[in-house]
């Protein structure tokens, strides 16, 4: 591992600042010269993480990558809420990591507690101290779950579950769901924006609607939105609610959890109390805790994290790049950005590394699809061409379908299966 | 490093040509990954979603012309194709066809 082999912006001064014998001396250095090695840590292996560390290998030959995760598996938020709805099981979005040990990317089972940005070095749980010549974060949300009164204790007696990261909570929400009497309440929060996965709250509302549909036709689901309306997709999920569900879903806006009562099951609203037989609150979200570690959680709210868009590198901590959910930029947050994020990320940094300049004007796409019923999907889908100065445009022609179909519901299911593959083959 | 920074290094060093031509390709090889989040990994898709590794370079423009032009018809590809321009669309066709 080399750490000049890393050109920075001050390098880059440090070297055209001096003479030119100096100069010869620094382009002899020049990374490309050589066959040194350089060392790139990405810190979360979901879709944003897993996908930058596949492309670093591939388009960096002289790049080490070492991807740190604590999980052992990959549970894929996208396709979750099928699991809710029946539609799939937790099996079905569960998928290993050993293809990217195959890949020559070093996987390390831990979990970051340290990062020291001046050293660059990283440190874990487990006691491991892993130095960086880049580093990548890719950690997706923290939920703050103090936001909402109540909570964390309803939470750890696993009465009330946010689900919003894929994993046992999905499991337990879908017992929860099996559980419910015919004729019970499920009561679901949307956070306020920005938030993981727009239409995602939605889509569950189908995916619920539809299990309640087939084996407990006479529930209600209520949905309170943090939001003043439906934030993604609106004339999408509209459609779907009076077509398939009619009358099942009560759908009301800036209606934000205060509180939650696990014993009593009452949500707490500025308006009401709102009982249910099963409550699931998503409270609001922020870059997760490793970026906060590296002082890269520099939004003026101090909950994301703001990154030079060509390379994602943070606007104040060099060498170190963020990617996911946990940015502050004008896109939608969903694991198919993320991998594009990882994409634009990994080309960045091979070109960095190389001395090279990096592509000035990526161009990158969401598409996002969401399912109305076990057959039926609709989307969304943008091109967002980076210009400086600006962030990325989105581009004309992008939106989202008013309408399901049965077409765009095979091509999600595809989509899933690609992406997992992409990611994680 | 901003933009400036590395371009006036990049002449400084004589390296400027061999930089530009790097950074054509670089953008191709970035927009095509792009497709792979939905196509699969090397454009070859395991299931409903069509391969396009492999595909005839000027069958790839064509249909991509014609899903932004809206004379194909399509899902969700006339979103995508109209926010290419037709160089991209030449360049990720060749990048595809050479993929088997």
């Amino acid at each position: 591992m080399t750490h000049n082999m890393t050109l920075n912006r001050r390098d880059f001064l440090k070297i055209t600042g001096v003479g030119a014998a100096a100069v010869l001396t620094g382009c002899a250095t020049l990374p490309g010269a050589s066959a040194a090695r350089s060392h790139v840590v990405v810190v979360g292996a979901g879709f944003g993480g897993a996908t930058c560390a596949k492309y670093l290998r591939q388009w960096g030959p002289n790049i080490d990558v070492t991807l740190i995760e604590p999980n052992d598996k990959f549970v894929s938020c996208p396709i979750s809420n099928w699991v809710l709805g029946g539609l799939r099981s937790m099996d079905d979005i569960t998928h290993g990591y050993d293809n990217l040990s195959r890949r020559g990317i070093k996987m390390v089972k831990d979990y970051v507690t340290g990062v020291d940005t001046a050293k660059r070095v990283v440190t874990t749980r487990g006691g491991a101290t892993i130095s960086y010549d880049r580093l990548v974060l890719s950690p997706g949300i923290e939920i703050l779950t103090d936001t909402v009164r109540g909570f964390k204790e309803a939470e750890a007696a696993g009465k009330v579950v946010h689900a919003w990261k894929a994993g046992p909570q999905t499991a337990l929400l879908r017992k929860q769901l099996e559980a419910m009497p015919d004729g019970g309440t499920f009561v679901m929060s949307v956070p306020t924006a920005p938030y993981r996965c727009p239409p995602g709250p939605y889509e569950r509302a189908c995916m619920v609607a539809h299990y309640f549909k087939q084996a407990k036709p006479r529930s209600k689901i209520i949905l309170l939105d943090g939001n003043p309306d439906i934030a993604s997709k609106k004339a999408l999920f509209t459609d779907a609610w009076n077509t398939f569900y009619p009358g099942m879903i009560d759908y009301r806006p800036n209606n934000a959890p205060l509180a939650v009562d696990g014993n009593r099951m009452v949500v707490t609203t500025e308006f009401d109390e709102v009982k249910g037989d099963v409550l699931n609150v998503v409270p609001r979200q922020r870059a997760g805790e490793v970026c906060a570690l590296a002082g890269a959680r520099n939004d003026s709210a101090g909950n994301w994290c703001t990154v030079n868009l060509a390379t994602f590198e943070s606007t104040t901590v060099p060498n170190v790049h963020i990617i996911g959910d946990s940015i502050l930029a004008a896109l939608p947050k969903s694991g198919h950005m993320a991998t594009n994020h990882a994409k634009v990320c990994a080309s960045a940094i091979v070109e960095l590394l190389a001395g090279r300049q990096p592509d000035p004007t990526p161009v990158i796409a969401n598409t996002c699809y969401s399912a109305t019923s076990d057959t039926t999907s609709g989307y969304v889908a943008n091109v967002y061409r980076y210009e400086a100065g600006k962030g990325y445009v989105s581009q004309p022609e992008g939106g989202a379908t008013p309408k399901g179909s049965e077409l765009i519901f095979k091509y999600n299911a595809s989509w899933a299966e690609n992406i997992w593959a992409e990611m994680l083959g | 490093m901003n933009k400036k920074t590395t371009l006036a290094l990049a002449g400084f060093f004589g390296l400027a040509l061999s930089g530009i031509a790097g950074a054509a390709d670089v953008h191709t090889r970035l927009i095509s990954s792009t497709c792979m989040s939905c196509h699969g990994p090397g454009g070859k898709s395991l299931g409903a979603i069509p391969s396009i590794a492999g595909l005839d370079k000027d069958y790839f423009v064509k249909s991509m012309r014609d899903f932004k032009a809206g004379t194909r018809a399509a899902t969700i590809m006339k979103r995508h194709a109209s926010g290419y321009t037709d160089a991209e669309f030449e360049a990720m066709a060749a990048y595809f066809a050479s993929l088997k």
